[in-house]
């Protein structure tokens, strides 16, 4: 089965525990319909480089899973009709990555700056 | 022996790709970090003439940073005002004045 990385943004009014929970969902369809999920990861609340609908934060997800075609394309529809995510982007993957993203490695001093 | 540096001064030192090679980067469009110096002030991507990174890498830098720009991690243009943490302040202050 074919690797992929998704990240996807949800809207900056929305609790940590509701992030969670929007998280939870997808990975739940994806392990439904066959996939397993390699790495999940919280970016947390993070500024946009621009404003997207008028919002300039929102929540960052990353899952990274290993799951046929069909239960990603599912994922994306739901991506798609959802009010609560705001971006979306899947891309596949040659191999699992290893370690936690770069992104989460300077969170901090994004923050601060 | 004093020739000698003075000369090294006005040859070109050819740099290489700094994601090729076997100790290269991995090029990875969540790492703004380090996307961030292949771009200019103004958030445009930097040509390769003068960052040394080969062509091949220079398409996968590109579609990196192309990826990092939809995800709203980097800018498409960044205009004077930024990084303003918020807009509107500008015109505002002035208004006010």
């Amino acid at each position: 089965m074919p690797i992929y990385e998704t990240v996807f943004i949800t809207r900056q009014d929305l609790g940590a525990a509701q992030v969670e929970q929007i998280t939870k969902d997808y990975s739940k369809i994806i392990t439904d319909m066959g996939g397993k999920i390699l790495k999940t990861e919280q970016w947390g609340l993070r500024t946009f480089a621009y404003r997207i609908n008028k919002a300039r934060k929102g929540h960052y997800t990353l899952l990274e899973t290993e799951c046929p075609a069909p239960a990603l394309h599912e994922v994306e529809r739901l991506m798609r009709n959802s009010e609560e995510v705001v971006r979306f982007m899947s891309i596949k993957l040659e191999e699992a990555t290893k370690g936690p993203s770069p992104i989460l490695s300077k969170h901090t001093e994004e923050e601060a700056a | 022996m004093a020739d000698a540096p003075q000369k090294k001064t006005f040859f070109k030192r050819r740099k290489t790709c700094p994601f090729s090679g076997e100790n290269g980067q991995n090029i990875d469009w969540k790492d703004i970090r380090t996307l961030g110096r292949y771009v200019s002030e103004r958030g445009k991507i930097a040509p390769s003439r003068i960052t040394a990174v080969s062509q091949k890498k220079q398409r996968e830098l590109a579609q990196a940073i192309k990826r990092a720009r939809f995800m709203a991690l980097m800018p498409y243009v960044r205009t004077e005002m930024e990084p303003a943490p918020y807009r509107g302040g500008r015109d505002r202050a002035a208004s006010s004045e």
